[in-house]
């Protein structure tokens, strides 16, 4: 298999488990290099924990999660672990300014680059703040300078958890100009969203996850207009529009 | 009063007093805080067994009598105790051990609550950004600095005021031992009441100075 048509992640029978409660049930799943794709679902469905699984931060009970063919046992090897980046649903800062948030990550990296920072900085609108303490920043601005603070690494692969909740228009806009500007350097990005508009605007294929299993994953078009399951024609009939 | 307190701050004596109190507590605060801090930031991050026991441990350590201590380290240190050979006791060295032994169990177990309060989202946030083990570590101990910095004031509060121990094995010896609280208790004891009164002064500006600079140091780490 040439490099090109490797996956950036494969998923083989993976369970996994909290206690008795099993909340993730993979028979397979592959994650096309280069593809974005929208992982939709009512909460508590495991997307957040597929994320996990996917950065490397847990283990799954069983099965089998491999990126980039790699088995990804744990710990993870600091090189594969660095390839990818996760946005985490509730992004926390670090007590230090924006400025050294989103520099952080470069930092562990032992790089610096403070044009990358400011740009990214200006173009998601939070220029005015670069000198402010993190902490002190709205919900709003602390996830626009969660998402800079993993997109200054440039990763392979993007994991994002509801990269646009709670944003107003304008900033989703500029949220969804970044994400397209990795998308077409070429980063492998899965998107978690409740937001099916969301998806449709920026998935190539989208997953629509239940109570841990895939209910159906499809060309995003596809999903959405006409649905092969009737447990997804029911999901969208009966998702709340935004 | 007023003017035997003043008389007694010009006393040459009373240097010789404050430099070794500075110079043996300033010691065991650094063993302390070299040993104690990073202890205390590794029971606070990882879980092993035994976790708990070592927890009760360093929370018991907090509240250590300082006699007892001195006791404990007179014993140890006596000709016929096990490291007598060292020839410690009766110096500044035997007064930087217990010091050291009061002040660690502070640091550590102040400095483990400190990390362990920092919330365990944001050390996955950390890794998930690239971070080493070390880096995590790094960066929790970071977030957790104004709880380690308190750690070290309270460590330091705890040592320079105590007398027990640097007493039991100083033995208060003048020119050679004697310490800020120990010279206190000599002269109250000796009705030297204003002499009492000025080393409990420099007692108090030196807690109080060496905090403002503690603090000063948290303000400009943030």
């Amino acid at each position: 298999m040439s490099a090109d048509r490797m996956a950036a992640f494969d998923l083989t029978d993976v369970r996994h488990r909290y206690g008795a409660r099993t909340v993730l049930d993979i028979a397979h799943l592959r994650i096309a290099r280069g593809e974005t794709l929208g992982i939709i679902g009512p909460s508590g469905a495991g997307k957040s924990t597929m994320l996990r699984l996917l950065q490397g931060l847990e283990r799954p009970s069983e099965g089998l999660v491999q990126q980039n063919g790699f088995p990804l046992s744990i710990p993870v090897p600091l090189a594969l672990m660095r390839r990818v980046t996760t946005v985490f649903q509730r992004p926390l800062m670090l007590d230090r300014s924006v400025r050294d948030n989103v520099a952080f990550g470069l930092r562990l990296r032992g790089r610096r680059d403070a044009e990358a920072v400011e740009a990214l900085l200006d173009r998601l609108g939070l220029s005015h703040l670069i000198n402010a303490p993190a902490r002190h920043l709205s919900g709003g601005e602390i996830q626009r300078v969660a998402l800079a603070r993993a997109m200054a690494l440039d990763p392979e692969v993007l994991l994002l958890d509801e990269p646009a909740a709670n944003l107003d228009p304008a900033n989703v806009a500029r949220v969804e100009s970044l994400i397209r500007g990795a998308q077409a350097r070429g980063t492998t990005i899965v998107l978690v969203t409740h937001n099916t508009h969301e998806a449709r605007r920026l998935a190539h294929k989208t997953l629509l996850l239940m109570e841990g299993t895939v209910v159906e994953v499809n060309a995003t078009a596809t999903l959405f207009e006409s649905p092969s399951d009737p447990r997804t024609r029911a999901f969208l009939a009966g998702e709340l529009v935004y | 009063m007023v003017d035997n307190i003043l008389r007694a701050l010009g006393d040459p004596a009373l240097l010789a007093v404050v430099s070794l109190t500075f110079r043996v507590t300033g010691f065991a605060l650094l063993i302390a805080t070299a040993l104690g801090v990073p202890i205390g930031a590794l029971v606070g991050l990882t879980r092993f067994p035994g976790r708990r026991l070592i927890t009760l441990v360093l929370y018991t350590g907090m509240g250590l009598p300082p006699v007892v201590v001195g006791l404990v380290v007179y014993v140890l240190l006596s000709r016929s105790g096990p490291f007598g050979s060292l020839g410690w006791l009766f110096t500044p060295s035997a007064m930087v051990a217990a010091q050291t032994i009061i002040a660690f169990p502070l640091v550590a177990a102040l400095t483990m609550s400190a990390v362990d309060g920092v919330d365990p989202d944001l050390r996955l946030q950390v890794r998930a950004l690239g971070a080493t083990r070390w880096q995590t570590g790094w960066t929790v101990l970071r977030e957790a600095r104004i709880g380690v910095t308190a750690a070290i004031v309270a460590a330091f509060g705890g040592i320079i005021s105590e007398v027990g121990a640097v007493m039991l094995v100083g033995g208060n010896i003048e020119g050679q031992t004697r310490v800020l609280t120990t010279a206190i208790v000599l002269s109250t004891r000796q009705g030297e009441f204003a002499l009492a009164m000025a080393l409990g002064l420099v007692l108090l500006l030196l807690a109080l100075g060496a905090n403002a600079v503690l603090l000063q140091l948290q303000g400009r780490s943030r």
